[in-house]
């Protein structure tokens, strides 16, 4: 039994929530407490399927699953194996951002039962179960054109959710702007997949990275254009600094947990970029002009969010400019790991700063999550965003502001907790390359830990505002979800080693090493 | 589009053709394996079926009968059926979604080769999931222009 | 020369709906200008699957004695084209669906006017 489950995982880790999301607006018309018990069941078996996946691809290797048949490969007379059928490969990068997904959900759904009321509310829990179909599907794919499809859903059901409560039409224009923009994004994706299919005839990202490694004299120019599409469009659904200007919209007028659960699908894109960079188009490029570039987008989205940040008077829109930085953290460890990439095998610097930058996609759901929790809290219990009607809180949510403390120290970077062991990494590693991009960084960390106490301070701390004298008690579940996530960031801060050793290097290895990718899809002839 | 639909002699017209249409939707999406169309064309066509009914009749009489709720309950069954045949597929024979109705009386021969006009009774699940699929676009679809159609008309959505 | 024409309408529609979602400010128009780039990137994908005299892909349709992978265009890109069509039918409903309850908050559907979140 384990064994066929531990078998067919990667198929059931997408086909779970599918159908408990077809299933649920069924079960909601004879009682809402069977839904709810459902979704949870669902998001949990899912949670609990991907850690045996992961635990077991970290010990065993690259998994392939295929869709319809026993063979991915189908010979031509020629004596050539081509592969047709649809796959699912899982290596140890895609098992750490499918861990990071399902837990997210887990816990985004614990504080949704708190706080979603009203009609309407199963479509609520479809669309989120929907989302998350999204996410797994993105990560776990195996060819261009699958990608293109779960963006797709992700995007749609994302925009959906933001959009669910009409509160004067602020929601909606946020919703409307992101779905425009990343429909054009999503539709420059498949345009760079019909180039890609146009010049090799390959839908598969392993055998196309075969063929375009394997060619001589460098890439050809259709190659060329379909990278910059692809590189463009996925750091526009990174949030990344030029074509940031959906995410503080969007983040800042979500509701509850679905800001940090849209979080974790800006994630997503930013695997589907790391693919598309390290596995496909490894060293055929140039690498010192690529890295460049990652560089340069990490500095500008560090500079723009903490800046913008600085300026905010409303609490989600100012969380969700600190967000664009710390994807600029993660773009600038990744854009210095891709630079050093060139001389020979991966120097020490390069592989530590990779290892940085990875372990830092973690710790910034963690972080930035948690920050939107609370602020959701906040805003549940005082129906207030301005940061200048809010004040002296802690009295009445002593437990919030304790958890936004622990959010606080995570972001800045500060010593004990997780966000400190992945920026340290950072630090030393991109030093190298130029010491001015360590103290930017610096700097921005220190930035950032000043807007955070400046909140801390205006929003918990002062007297006691009239207006907000008697609020209800944050509910319990809200409050179990928090306590969760800073488990986990305490976790991650005590023990780092632990984490960095048995996820992030091997994750780090599957990203760098092509070989082993393509020799596995494309291997056996 | 005024609030009861339009005249007299379209809406006598209208009750005429929509049965032709909702048939050569349902042919459409049942001859899928063997001439072109499948789930989501012949689906597309049955939407526009109700649609021509909406326009004629008006909003709120479809409403009436065919409410938002029934379509959805509807569209959730398709799904149901999509996802339960593949797993069906993993249970029985080897992966998610594999052809296992091959060489079993339910849809299961093989044409021959070269030029003839093919047999409606093969495919495999191929015609399982045409009509899930056929099932789903038609209910979403109507459902998405009923309630735009209803929002526009001033009731609550 | 003449089978390259598809290519070039391809850019020159490409080119007319990024104008359009650039510099109109009606919604409406916007919501179009988005349908017009769908357009365009599903006639690159059928048109990148043509090859010379060939028939339609229906294996019980060929004539006799015709070349099974060389005389017929690709299949796979027609697929590629239909899953395109159905996720523009999607997001074209969502997007008409905003539209719909932002006329009705706002009463105008001119983007200059109705701009709420700025900075």
């Amino acid at each position: 039994m384990i064994d066929t489950l531990l078998t067919h995982a990667p198929i059931l880790i997408i086909a779970a929530p599918l159908l408990t999301a077809f299933i649920l607006p069924l079960i909601d018309k004879v009682s809402t407490k069977g839904r709810n018990i459902l979704a949870l069941c669902a998001v949990v078996f899912t949670l609990i399927l991907v850690v045996m996946l992961a635990q077991d691809v970290i010990e065993n290797g690259i998994r392939i699953y295929t869709l319809g048949g026993e063979n991915a490969h189908m010979a031509l007379p020629s004596g050539y194996h081509v592969p047709v059928r649809i796959t699912l490969v899982v290596d140890a990068l895609s098992a750490f951002m499918v861990i990071i997904s399902s837990l997210i959900s887990f816990v985004g759904l614990l504080y949704s039962f708190a706080h979603v009321k009203g009609e309407g509310t199963g479509k609520f829990y479809t669309l989120f179960l929907l989302m998350l179909v999204g996410m797994l599907g993105m990560e776990m794919t195996g060819d261009l054109f699958n990608l293109f499809v779960f963006l797709e859903i992700l995007s749609i059901s994302s925009a959906a959710l933001v959009a669910f409560y009409i509160r004067k039409g602020q929601p909606i224009e946020a919703s409307i702007k992101f779905i425009i923009i990343s429909s054009l994004a999503a539709l420059f994706v498949l345009f760079a997949t019909g180039l890609l299919y146009g010049e090799y005839n390959l839908l598969n990202m392993g055998a196309l990275a075969s063929e375009i490694n394997s060619q001589t004299g460098g890439l050809t120019l259709v190659s060329q254009f379909a990278f910059i599409l692809l590189l463009a469009s996925f750091s526009l659904k990174a949030g990344s600094a030029p074509m940031h200007m959906w995410l503080p919209d969007t983040y800042g007028e979500a509701p509850g947990a679905i800001s940090m659960f849209l979080v974790a699908g800006t994630q997503a894109s930013l695997y589907a970029l790391l693919r598309v960079i390290f596995t496909i188009y490894n060293t055929a490029l140039d690498t010192s002009i690529i890295g460049g570039l990652l560089i340069i987008l990490g500095l500008v989205s560090i500079f723009i969010g903490v800046t913008m940040a600085l300026i905010q008077i409303d609490l989600k829109r100012l969380i969700g400019y600190a967000a664009v930085a710390e994807v600029g953290y993660i773009l600038l460890a990744v854009g210095v790991g891709f630079f050093e990439l060139a001389q020979g095998e991966l120097s020490e610097y390069g592989l530590k700063a990779l290892q940085g930058g990875i372990f830092h996609i973690f710790n910034d759901v963690l972080d930035i999550g948690l920050l939107f929790l609370v602020a959701g809290a906040i805003i549940y219990l005082t129906k207030e965003t301005n940061l200048n009607k809010l004040g002296g809180l802690a009295r009445s949510m002593k437990y919030s502001s304790f958890f936004f403390l622990i959010g606080l120290v995570a972001v800045a970077g500060l010593p004990p907790l997780n966000g400190f062991a992945s920026k340290i990494l950072i630090y030393e590693a991109i030093y190298k390359v130029s010491p001015l991009l360590s103290i930017i960084a610096i700097l921005a960390s220190i930035f950032m830990l000043a807007i955070f106490v400046k909140i801390f301070y205006s929003v918990f701390m002062g007297p006691q505002l009239p207006s907000l004298s008697n609020i209800p008690k944050t509910p319990l579940l809200m409050l179990t979800s928090m306590a969760i996530l800073s488990g986990i960031m305490i976790f991650f801060g005590l023990f780092p080693d632990y984490i960095v050793d048995h996820l992030v290097t091997p994750a780090v290895n599957a990203l760098v090493d092509n070989f082993t990718y393509i020799t596995s899809i494309t291997g056996g002839i | 589009m005024t609030d009861e639909g339009l005249s007299l002699i379209v809406q006598n017209i209208v009750s005429l053709l929509f049965p032709l249409a909702l048939i050569f939707s349902f042919y459409i999406i049942l001859f899928g394996h063997v001439t072109p169309g499948g789930g989501f064309q012949g689906g597309a066509v049955g939407a526009s079926a109700v649609v021509m009914l909406i326009v004629a009749f008006g909003a709120k009489k479809i409403h009436g009968n065919m409410s938002h709720e029934n379509m959805s309950i509807f569209e959730s069954t398709g799904a149901l059926i999509f996802i339960l045949t593949g797993l069906i597929g993993l249970i029985v024979a080897s992966t998610f979604l594999s052809n296992f109705l091959v060489d079993t009386p339910l849809f299961g021969e093989i044409p021959a080769w070269g030029s003839n006009p093919g047999i409606l009774n093969s495919g495999g699940i191929l015609p399982v999931l045409n009509i899930a699929v056929g099932m789903k676009v038609i209910a979403g679809l109507s459902a998405v222009v009923l309630l735009m159609a209803l929002a526009m008309e001033g009731k609550k959505k | 020369m003449i089978y390259n024409l598809p290519f070039y309408a391809v850019i020159i529609i490409i080119a007319i709906g990024l104008y359009i979602i650039a510099f109109k400010r009606n919604l409406i128009k916007i919501a179009m200008g988005i349908t017009i780039i769908q357009s365009g990137v599903n006639l690159f994908l059928i048109t990148l699957g043509y090859r010379k005299d060939g028939l339609a892909p229906i294996f019980t349709h060929l004539p006799k004695d015709t070349p099974i992978p060389n005389g017929m265009v690709l299949p796979v890109p027609q697929a590629l084209t239909l899953t395109s069509i159905v996720i523009g039918v999607a997001v074209l409903a969502l997007i008409l669906s905003f539209i719909i309850v932002l006329f009705r908050e706002y009463g105008t559907l001119d983007t200059y006017k109705m701009r709420r979140l700025k900075e």
